[in-house]
């Protein structure tokens, strides 16, 4: 049995109108996620008999977005952010013939895709939850859709510049606390985040690439 | 009374319901035609049912084993359909499904790739040739992102948590949609003058379910109500692996590709029972021999299928059967084991979510153990009926596409070809749309008394005073359509179903949601009801029309394949009094081109692929 069962015994049974999310129940669509004994967890995957028999469970909504009821929050945000990026653009396909990528070139940018946007990473991420810079970082979330972009052998886009200025790539600070959370075990801030750092430092602050680009005005 | 210039409006041409694959190809297909688009969705966006699809997207690319072709892939689809399938829709499946994969990748899909780099595809159920094109487990997830990705730059409406309530219509068309949000409880009217209608399946009618609590049969009721013909109903497929173990897990799904990668099903005597359930028409193509399955997981091109890859249908009466023997594992299911023939890296790597769900769920790992597997109510072959070509229902301006549609599957679907469905009759059904009203001038008229008396009826359930608990009403219904509309039917159980069926409209009439209409669970849940009841209504009355054993629908009093039937559509509608009416419509002959292709001898596709 997983929280979420519980869940559903007591809307069944105690409180008819609780609000909670759920869809698939199995871990594979994000959708009841939610603070359990402060912890941000997801409901279906957070089994029962970890915890002793007395122990009692606390379940909060996830605090750093607003409330709409019980365990139902505003996760609006999070869309308007997905749409701001600069969407897929491919190379074209060579004429009569099919796209070809290796799978060790494609092993990164899948990593980044398992990711079911339980919104669990933007929840803990302090730049969001503690400081309220929702208006100056996308999160870790849309820092690993840019990097699977980025990443992805036939993009032709260059959101480096916007992973700086507009999307807050510097913001960060790296305590990882969103791949700790992540129940995809995605490798969020190593394999996502820091580089993009990397590749926003080395197009913005390379000391010889700047020199470079004032001499020669490439 | 309702003043209905009150409520809040939008107008679109045409408005899409439910945000799955299915749905979100046709808003896509709509608004690349330039019509105004809107798309509703009862949850949030991406979170659709699609998302559970593991296995792959079926198309003959040829990537894999360069024998396969369009012709083959069809040939399989009707044989696994058992003949029942509209044969222009399993031709235009089989032909266009390559290029809506090949279209996904240009929206950036990235699927596992070949050594070469191409599309990578693995066996599955009744596929003759590697076909599906997948990401590890998780496809359902790559092309519902993909799609909701590229859509949210089209820049159509999009109306999340947001469920339709019934159709509208003026003079026998399609008007209208009137909603409400989950979030407000206020209601919500949409203008249009098409619809399409991707609301998936009605699987929540069972307890035992690989379904989520979406799929409550919102399209069949809302399409029934209005007036349209639903059709096949009784072909309802049992997916062979649902978990079984424990209890509050049990109908989850566990993906047909662990059998594609290896896995063997073994009842408590660790025999490989399916070799003794081939069928004679599968018989030529099936191993005979452990060996022989073992010689073809290898690639031996020369060896045939191992029986644990026949269809659907068949495994999972095979699995009934051996339960019923008292061969079945501690649970009440049989075994599932991979463990001990492909290595652990290799499982985790090609099984991934399998693999933690297993563990997290059940506490098995299934790198070591067998799982415990059994049957899951999964999907819902039949649905609206439509026309092959544009995907228009019988009643004009209202279009349905994906699990809500009938005749792409016939009486079986293959596993792996739901995806591709999504994508080529998604598209197919926003060309519709678009053709339809292009040939339409005047706008369509809102009936305000329907919109009132839909109003009243929803808000009645929160206003009276007291009256039935809506989960129980829901509970309940699941025992019954467990018990009497189960895999293994007979008249006597369908007839007691009915009875039943009937108690239950009146205790649903007079459910009570308590609280407020602000995202009230209970409130949500009596609304349901409705759709529910008329899914299951309609299942039940036309499985008990249908006096044969074909594919999904199992009779134990009319047991084999009966040739007149396969002649023979089961239709259902409302009748003039008000009432659930069936009728059986036949069938026309094959266009004579598809039945030679249906009906060759494989050798002879092979030779000449297209």
């Amino acid at each position: 049995m997983v929280v979420l069962d519980v869940l559903h015994r007591v809307q069944a049974r105690l409180a008819n109108d609780l609000a909670v999310r759920w869809n698939c129940k199995a871990g594979k669509c994000g959708s009841c996620s939610m603070e359990i004994n402060g912890r941000p967890r997801l409901a279906c995957m957070t089994r029962m008999n970890q915890y002793a028999p007395a122990e009692t469970i606390t379940v909060q909504p996830m605090k750093t977005f607003p409330v709409i009821k019980d365990l139902v929050t505003d996760v609006s945000w999070n869309f308007e952010q997905n749409r701001r990026i600069p969407p897929f653009r491919p190379s074209p396909r060579p004429a009569g013939e099919d796209y070809r990528m290796m799978q060790r070139d494609v092993d990164r940018v899948q990593e980044f895709r398992k990711c079911i946007e339980c919104y669990l990473c933007q929840d803990v991420c302090h730049v969001l939850r503690d400081q309220s810079r929702k208006d100056a970082f996308v999160g870790p979330r849309f820092m690993i859709r840019l990097a699977s972009l980025e990443m992805h052998p036939l993009d032709t886009v260059d959101r480096i510049p916007l992973i700086r200025r507009e999307f807050g790539s510097g913001l960060c600070n790296i305590t990882r606390c969103c791949t700790e959370v992540c129940p995809e075990q995605i490798q969020i801030t190593d394999n996502g985040i820091i580089p993009l750092k990397e590749r926003v430092v080395d197009r913005c602050y390379d000391p010889l690439l700047w020199l470079s680009r004032k001499l020669f005005r490439r | 009374m309702l003043d209905v210039s009150d409520l809040q409006t939008f107008e679109h041409d045409v408005l899409v319901i439910g945000a799955g694959g299915a749905g979100l190809r046709a808003a896509i297909e709509c608004s690349a035609r330039g019509l105004s688009t809107g798309l509703m969705c009862k949850s949030l966006l991406g979170k659709a049912h699609t998302v559970m699809a593991e296995g792959g997207v079926a198309a003959a690319l040829g990537n894999v084993d360069r024998r396969d072709s369009w012709k083959i892939h069809f040939r399989d689809t009707m044989r696994g359909g058992k003949f029942l399938n509209q044969w222009r829709m399993a031709e235009l499946h089989a032909r266009e499904a390559p290029d809506r994969v090949r279209e996904l990748e240009e929206w950036g899909a990235v699927f596992d790739r070949t050594r070469d780099g191409l599309i990578s595809q693995r066996n599955f159920g009744g596929h003759r040739y590697p076909r599906l094109a997948h990401v590890g487990d998780r496809t359902g997830l790559e092309i519902i992102r993909t799609l909701q990705d590229h859509a949210v730059h089209k820049g159509f409406g999009i109306y999340m948590e947001c469920t339709a309530l019934e159709l509208l219509t003026d003079g026998g068309r399609a008007a209208g949609v009137l909603g409400y949000w989950r979030e407000s409880g206020r209601f919500v009217l949409f203008k249009t003058r098409a619809i399409v209608l991707a609301t998936g399946g009605g699987g929540r009618a069972w307890r035992v379910t690989s379904n989520s609590w979406e799929y409550t049969g919102d399209g069949y009721a809302m399409a029934y109500e209005a007036g349209a013909e639903l059709m096949d109903l009784e072909f309802t497929q049992f997916h062979p692996t649902g978990m079984v173990w424990p209890p509050s897990v049990r109908g989850i799904l566990v993906t047909e590709g662990v059998r594609g990668d290896g896995g063997v099903l073994l009842n408590s005597a660790k025999e490989r029972f399916m070799f003794r359930y081939i069928p004679e028409r599968f018989a030529v193509e099936t191993a005979a021999t452990e060996d022989e399955a073992n010689r073809w997981l290898a690639g031996d091109k020369s060896a045939r299928r191992p029986p644990e890859l026949l269809t659907r249908d068949v495994v999972a009466r095979a699995i009934v059967r051996e339960v019923n023997e008292g061969r079945g594992s501690p649970h009440g299911g049989v075994f599932l084991d991979i463990a001990s023939r492909v290595p652990p890296g290799v499982i985790r790597r090609k099984l991934p979510s399998m693999y933690h769900q297993f563990k997290e769920l059940a506490e098995v790992d299934i790198t070591r153990e067998p799982m415990e597997v059994g049957p899951t109510l999964h999907y819902f072959m039949g649905g609206v009926r439509v026309d092959s070509d544009t995907q228009m229902s019988t009643l004009p301006g209202l279009f349905a596409a994906g699990e809500a549609a009938a005749g792409m599957h016939g009486a079986n679907r293959l596993g792996g070809n739901s995806l591709s469905d999504l994508l080529v009759f998604g598209r197919l059904a926003g060309t519709g749309a678009a053709q339809y009203l292009k040939g339409l001038a005047a706008p369509a008229r809102i009936d305000e008394g329907q919109v009132a008396d839909a109003v009243r009826r929803a808000t009645a359930i929160l206003n009276r005073e007291a009256g039935a608990n809506p989960y129980a009403v829901h509970e309940d219904l699941q025992e019954v359509m467990g018990r009497c509309v189960g895999i293994v039917r007979s008249e006597e159980d369908l007839k007691v179903a009915l009875k039943e069926l009937e108690r239950l409209k009146t205790d649903a009439s007079g459910v009570k949601a308590p609280g407020a209409s602000q995202y009230n669970a209970a409130w949500h849940e009596a609304l349901d009801l409705r759709s529910l009841l008329i899914t299951a209504e309609a299942v039940t009355r036309a499985a008990l029309v249908r006096q044969e054993s074909r594919g999904a629908h199992t009779r134990v009093d009319y047991p084999g394949e009966r040739d007149d039937w396969q002649k023979v559509n089961v239709i259902v509608r409302r009748g003039r009094d008000g009432g659930m009416e069936t009728e059986v419509v036949t069938r026309p002959d094959p266009p004579k081109e598809l039945a030679a292709i249906a009906f060759a001898a494989i050798e002879d596709l092979e030779a000449a692929p297209a």
